[in-house]
């Protein structure tokens, strides 16, 4: 199938490009960029008037609850909505049931995901068996399979020996280490930023040490092992300015920040909305502007949906006995074009967040518009806003704190490998 | 944010929290108790004020005294009064709060009175009454988690009244485990929104929240000084699983800093009162000699409690 997207603003960050003009996809390729390959007659034409061209996204971060959580997901659902939100390439977190921490796992799972229209898929090994932070994952096997990575997900590795052990390990092979810096023993039972809201809701507060003495641990060990390390969803001032001071003492650590954080504190917890329930917690609202900072400086390489689908039962509850998380995949690219537009930021800079940066980071051929790259491209409006709701969502999970906004860039046409897996004349 | 204890006319919808309530509106509640507590007095202590009215009494969590008190106070409004103690065991069993809810308003309930461990519990039942169009029936927070406790504020805030007349020259000092609880909170709220011009906390670092002197209170760590012309003295219970362990070494080190002895009392003014929540742990937070001694007025707390949940449950009926 050979495609000629017309009449675009083609934004390709990974090549620097802002400009109106035509792309030419075939054999699941970028075959040409402005100028008509030779022979090639077009199968399909998409008109992009008033669109913007880009790279497909790429997701640090998102929950597909295959294995084990089908009940607030499927892979169906999920890529249904990874497709609507213009992500073409995804990781996802281990923390399935049971955990990816075997290679029949990980096989199984990209086996599921194989469908044309589905995005890329990249499973996060386990970095240690069940993340029950004890014993190292077979994580050279688990690296045939297809992991590209290696991490926790969201649950800590409460002995540092083990902590060493694994980043050594990981080291040997040259397999990045994911982290998120969240101190066990500073975070327990804590639901809420440790500050005035949590104060005055009553809420059990995570304090913002227990990011800055994982991440002090986790940044001294990877200048010991030398390793990869990338530390994920950072949520505080104090922890941007660590990494920022570990990178510059030579620790080539990266990081990446949830898209929610960029745009919630602590106080759009309101009157307990189990939604504004997240892991790490919302913090204040110093912290979202340094997050907001750090993304448009670099400190932070990349945001992530941490799309995490929550069925009501588990949701509608009382604010600490909700589950944590929130449905993100449809809205990390008009979030990240809202954040955008407030930081006053030109889309070839914004966009390189959600494109070429995390796909460095993961190590894949993705997120680039270059001729020869596996034709992932998105076609969105930025110009079209539309209302969140629990009728517009594709993911099974309708728990976002963003019900009922109005957000910017409706995604027109998505496209894997050439293939047009989502397009607004479907709908 | 919208103020889900207000209806559309500014009257009292649900009794969630003070925090966010006017002073108009605490006013009218302390007027509205005076007359309650003649009541108590009579041959016959029953106003039929409820009569035909259920209210359910939900204790999640378990608590004779504050379910007692809630329940002389509906009956003698002459509701009927249905008690319901949902243990955390039953509720693991799969039903959820909102399914709980859901049934018992299909028996036509017209009142919940919610004691819940989870903070925020109160809020989410009335957010689902109103989405589901039940919000005839109303809900009264008998103390969530670490939140609020409104009722027990009141009280507090009609005895203050009852001794001292005028909130507007006091010093009240709020004294022990603030972190863990609900009715410190309530108190501060009450006490800030009725114009008291100082309010203190004291209390070891590790029972105060983060950024507790955002309430509006002046914060103290140790009991002389904080007690120092003090008009009113308002204890807290010490729950026993917090007196061993990382918070506080032991009971006796924390009743040698912070429980309240007539030495230490002596630092406030000579007419001032002192004030419990109870159940007291005598020995611990309070010594003996001031619980039942001339600055207590303990036990009329527990007697005006009663009039002000009936005030509560009789506005709440009448919006």
């Amino acid at each position: 199938m050979k495609i000629h997207i017309q009449n675009g603003r083609v934004i390709d960050p990974a090549n620097g490009i802002d400009r109106k003009m035509d792309l030419f996809v075939a054999e699941g390729c970028i075959a040409g960029i402005d100028k008509v390959p030779k022979g090639f007659e077009a199968d399909g034409i998409v008109d992009a008037s008033g669109c913007v061209v880009c790279p497909g996204l790429v997701d640090l971060s998102a929950r597909l609850r295959e294995p084990g959580y089908e009940y607030r997901a499927t892979l169906e659902s999920e890529m249904a909505a990874a497709a609507a939100g213009g992500v073409t390439s995804l990781a996802c977190p281990p923390d399935t049931d049971p955990p990816l921490d075997e290679p029949g796992l990980v096989e199984m799972l990209k086996h599921r995901a194989r469908l044309p229209e589905f995005a890329h898929v990249y499973p996060v090994g386990a970095l240690t068996v069940r993340l029950a932070g004890e014993r190292l994952t077979e994580m050279a096997e688990l690296a045939e399979a297809g992991c590209r990575a290696f991490g926790q997900a969201n649950v800590a590795i409460v002995d540092t020996q083990v902590l060493l052990r694994a980043m050594q390990y990981a080291a040997t092979f040259d397999f990045p280490v994911w982290l998120q810096a969240q101190d066990p023993f500073l975070a327990r039972n804590g639901v809420a930023h440790d500050g005035e809201v949590a104060t005055r809701l009553g809420l059990t507060g995570i304090p913002v040490s227990a990011e800055t003495i994982a991440l002090a641990t986790i940044l001294q060990l990877a200048r010991e092992t030398g390793g990869r390390v990338h530390l994920t969803r950072i949520s505080s001032a104090a922890g941007i300015e660590m990494i920022a001071a570990a990178r510059r003492s030579g620790i080539p650590a990266t990081c990446d920040v949830a898209v929610h954080h960029l745009h919630l504190c602590d106080h759009d917890i309101g009157n307990f909305s189990p939604h504004a329930r997240l892991d790490p917690p919302l913090r204040a609202q110093s912290d979202r502007t340094a997050l907001r900072r750090g993304l448009a400086d670099g400190t932070i390489n990349a945001v992530c949906s941490d799309h995490t689908p929550v069925d009501d039962d588990a949701k509608q509850r009382p604010f600490a006995e909700a589950e944590p998380g929130a449905t993100a995949l449809e809205l990390l690219l008009p979030l990240t074009l809202k954040w955008a537009a407030e930081m006053k930021l030109p889309l070839l800079k914004a966009l390189a967040r959600v494109t070429c940066d995390p796909a460095a980071i993961l190590g894949i051929e993705a997120g680039t518009l270059s001729v020869g790259a596996p034709a992932d491209i998105c076609v969105f409006d930025p110009k079209d806003h539309f209302r969140v709701s629990r009728q517009t969502l594709h993911s099974q999970g309708k728990n976002t704190p963003f019900l009922g906004l109005e957000l910017p860039g409706r995604v027109r046409y998505t496209l894997i490998d050439g293939h047009l897996a989502y397009s607004t004349a479907f709908v | 944010m919208r103020n889900l204890q207000l209806n559309s006319h500014g009257e009292l919808q649900h009794l969630l929290t003070i925090e966010g309530l006017p002073r108009t509106m605490l006013t009218a509640i302390l007027d509205n108790a005076a007359p309650f507590t003649e009541v108590a007095e009579r041959e016959v202590k029953k106003l039929p004020l409820l009569r035909g009215k259920s209210v359910f009494n939900l204790f999640f969590e378990n608590s004779t005294r504050t379910r007692t008190t809630f329940e002389i106070a509906a009956k003698r409004l002459s509701a009927d009064v249905i008690n319901l103690n949902i243990n955390t065991s039953s509720a693991s069993k799969g039903e959820t709060l909102l399914d709980t809810i859901d049934n018992l308003a299909a028996m036509q309930a017209d009142m919940f009175v919610v004691r819940h461990q989870s903070s925020g519990a109160p809020f989410l039942i009335a957010e689902h009454l109103a989405a589901t169009g039940l919000d005839h029936i109303h809900v009264v927070n008998a103390g969530d988690g670490s939140h609020a406790h409104p009722t027990q504020a009141l009280l507090d805030m009609y005895t203050i009244r009852h001794y001292k007349r005028d909130f507007t020259q006091l010093t009240v000092a709020v004294i022990g485990d603030i972190l863990h609880s609900r009715v410190a909170r309530s108190q501060i709220h009450a006490l800030t929104t009725l114009g008291v011009p100082e309010v203190r906390v004291i209390a070891p670092k590790t029972l105060l929240p983060a950024s507790v002197e955002r309430l509006g209170v002046r914060v103290f760590h140790d009991m002389h000084e904080g007690l120092r012309g003090v008009d009113v003295v308002m204890m807290l219970r010490l729950q026993n699983e917090r007196m061993n362990g990382a918070l506080l070494p032991s009971p006796q080190e924390f009743f040698k800093s912070y429980g309240l002895t007539p030495e230490k009392l002596a630092q406030a003014k000579p007419d001032a009162i002192v004030m419990h929540p109870g159940p007291m742990n005598r020995g611990v937070e309070i010594d003996s000699a001031v619980a039942d001694g001339t600055h207590s007025v303990i036990l009329p707390q527990v007697t005006f409690g009663i009039a002000v949940r009936m005030a509560v449950m009789s506005m709440l009926a009448g919006a």
